[in-house]
């Protein structure tokens, strides 16, 4: 029996100061230890809650396995605090069938850390024209569909996709909302900034017009529709109406979208560059609103792993995309440090989004011993990472708040030594 | 100074040391030194990524003046056209033996890039519609050889503001001297800047000591409305109102008969050519200044 002592536990009447005890894959007692002990870790003044769970991070495995792997990426989300990592489908072969999603589950059952959950493509080689066999990846147990990358446009298509899945329970229409039209050549928002430097812009239009389209379509069939990494203000007013009107929508924000803005590009640093792109900075600010407020109800790495080669070529040509899975907690604490905003928006609402059943849950006897141990005061650099690839913004830049330990079915995974 | 990237940058100080030390090159040469040797035997690069004849020229020399090897990339005949990365060319020119790299390409911050990777001294020969801080100078000692000072004066700078590089840089450069800055031309030309602006050349033609202009960036996208040229050509007529000492700039190429008459071009106010030959003793300061000579 493993016990963590003294610290602030996250149950389900809220933060208490307590002992956890963990025996094999289950938490078995908050207080006193119900037997023997084997093994103590003293987390006086830290945070213990359920493992993290990251609806949205590219593992690159199988198909570009030199920027990452099932491997290094779920150290790189041990290391995070991350029990549970949904694995975009835009791998090498697309993840578009069942087959190709028992062989990532056959070989993260091998290889990996921490639970990979493959999300599967929305439509065949993630080209946008013919549907995936939803139903079959349902039954698979998929229960997040994506062409993430890449926003479906057709609408017969789409409307399609969300009949099939509003009959599916669990199922979840995710999409990367940039219309292909408004974006097209784009490097970074299309403002004073991208104005002055020359460089092609994305309006925030890119992304309200297609989460309008999508949510009414989702209310038409009644679809559950997720909107990933939402970047601007205009869009949060979109959800906030459609929810008001009862469509079954939920969204995700990035950690780098909470922190930087178009304020933080005029180096053009290519670990700044990512699709959708920053925004202003009352964009920032409105996003780390409405996460404080509940519209957003998670937020997603987005971990994108590029070598240095890929991103040191120029903003224009430079790969798109940062890695998060090893600073997205330190981002969220720093929003509010507030433990419910923490593991609210980092593992109980994002595991119920992805169906994901044995995480999320408030620490209390009988739940599942997939949990982080999470020191709030520490102060932290980062300089090198458990990932593949290391194209951080926040390379360099102090953070507060890391993650001490991490435990995935009972396991410890992940273990900070100061 | 390890790099010269842009103006806003290198300070009040640094702007000054180098224009008084580009003045000092201006005045050997016209009293016949040919070669100053300061960079004697080192190796300059010039990496142009994008079409240029007038600022590639003129660090050809001004490089060859300091008794420097020159080498220069030249882009239609190099691996660029071979899907070679910026980064892998640039590292090359640099282990061939290029210590002090000039840069010029269609991106903003490149430069910037060059001197990250690399570690070499880099000079910005212009980055996109970023920056072009060594026509700045020229053009700030064009001016100081003509007023003695740039303090106090008022220049207008006319034109297709927002997509010219040259503009960034001279603005920086003439506000940290002292003079006053007008930004003039049609609305979808202008910067999103706080600087005071017209949308009509005759109302502050006669206020001002200096109009700077700018030709049309077609390359970049831009097109004149009809009726840019009698709105904005400064024309006989125009140049007849202005001050009886105030002079008519241009960073070339010109577009004559656009942006600016023929007949004003060759006029007695230009000091277009003058600009063009500021340009060597500037270049020569700032390639000094990177290489690490003290003066």
């Amino acid at each position: 029996m493993i016990g963590l002592v003294n610290g602030v536990v996250w149950g389900p009447g809220g933060p208490v100061r307590s002992d956890v005890w963990v025996e094999g894959d289950t938490v078995v007692a908050v207080g006193a230890a119900p037997g023997p002990v084997e093994e103590v870790r003293d987390v006086t003044g830290m945070l213990v809650g359920p493992g993290f769970v990251d609806l949205h991070a590219h593992l690159r495995d199988p198909g570009q396995t030199w920027k990452e792997d099932l491997v290094s990426g779920t150290r790189a989300a041990a290391a995070g605090g991350f029990t549970a990592v949904v694995a975009m489908p835009n791998t090498t072969p697309a993840t578009d069938t069942v087959d190709l999603v028992e062989d990532m589950r056959r070989r993260a059952g091998l290889e990996a850390v921490v639970l990979v959950v493959p999300a599967a493509a929305l439509t065949v080689r993630r080209e946008g024209k013919e549907p995936v066999d939803l139903e079959a990846l349902h039954g698979a147990g998929v229960r997040v569909f994506t062409d993430d990358g890449d926003w479906v446009s057709d609408d017969a298509v789409i409307e399609e996709l969300m009949m099939a899945a509003a009959r599916l329970p669990g199922a979840v229409i995710a999409q990367h909302a940039e219309e292909p039209v408004l974006s097209a050549g784009g490097h970074m928002h299309e403002g004073e900034l991208s104005r002055r430097l020359g460089v092609a812009g994305i309006p925030p239009a890119a992304e309200h017009e297609a989460v309008a389209r999508d949510l009414l379509i989702a209310a038409a069939t009644g679809a559950t529709y997720h909107v990933q990494h939402v970047s601007s203000a205009s869009t949060l007013d979109l959800v906030a109406e459609a929810r008001e009107r009862g469509v079954r929508v939920t969204v995700e924000v990035t950690p780098h979208h909470l922190d930087f803005d178009t304020g933080d590009l005029e180096s053009l640093d290519p670990n700044l560059k990512m699709y959708p792109p920053l925004r202003e900075p009352g964009d920032r600010i409105a996003l780390r609103e409405a996460l404080v407020a509940g519209l957003i109800d998670a937020v997603a790495t987005d971990h994108a792993p590029h070598l240095a080669g890929e991103k040191e070529v120029g903003f224009a040509d430079s790969a798109r995309g940062v890695i998060g899975l090893e600073t997205a907690a330190s981002v969220v604490w720093g929003v509010g440090q507030d433990p419910d905003l923490l593991f609210g928006s980092l593992s109980a609402r994002p595991a119920r989004i992805a169906g994901v059943g044995r995480h999320g849950h408030p620490v209390e006897p009988g739940s599942p011993a997939n949990l982080v141990v999470f020191d709030p005061d520490r102060r932290w650099t980062p300089q090198q990472f458990h990932s593949r690839s290391a194209n951080s913004p926040y390379l360099g830049r102090e953070l507060t708040g890391r993650v001490a330990l991490t435990l995935y079915e009972g396991s410890i995974v992940h273990e900070e030594t100061p | 100074m390890k790099a010269l990237l842009d103006v806003g940058s290198i300070g009040a100080a640094g702007l000054r040391g180098l224009l008084d030390r580009a003045r000092d090159h201006a005045d050997a040469l016209r009293a016949g030194e040919r070669v100053v040797p300061s960079l004697d035997g080192r190796v300059v690069g010039l990496l142009f990524f994008e079409p240029s004849t007038r600022t590639r020229v003129s660090f050809d020399l001004a490089a060859k003046r300091l008794g420097a090897t020159v080498l220069v990339l030249d882009p239609d005949r190099s691996s660029i056209n071979k899907g070679e990365s910026l980064r892998d060319t640039v590292l090359t020119v640099s282990s061939i033996g290029a210590e002090i790299l000039v840069v010029r390409h269609s991106e903003a911050r490149s430069p910037a890039l060059v001197h990250t990777w690399t570690g070499r001294p880099v000079i910005n020969a212009g980055d996109g519609t970023n920056q072009h801080p060594t026509q700045a100078l020229a053009d700030c000692l064009t001016l100081e050889e003509r007023f003695g000072s740039i303090q106090g004066l008022c220049v207008a700078i006319v034109g297709d503001i927002v997509h010219s590089r040259v503009a960034g840089s001279l603005v920086d450069a003439l506000r940290t001297l002292g003079a006053e800055v007008i930004l003039v031309g049609p609305d979808a030309m202008l910067p999103e800047n706080d600087l005071p602006r017209s949308g009509d050349l005759d109302e502050v033609l006669a206020e001002v000591d200096v109009v700077y202009l700018l030709r049309i960036q077609r390359e970049r996208g831009v097109e004149a409305s009809d009726d840019y040229q009698s709105r904005f050509q400064l024309d006989f007529d125009r140049s007849a109102r202005m001050k009886p000492e105030a002079v008519v700039m241009h960073p070339g190429p010109i577009n004559r008969g656009v942006e600016i008459s023929v007949e004003v071009a060759d006029g007695p106010r230009s000091l277009i050519l003058d600009q063009v030959a500021c340009g060597v003793p500037v270049r020569m300061a700032a390639l000094e200044a990177v290489g690490g000579i003290d003066w």
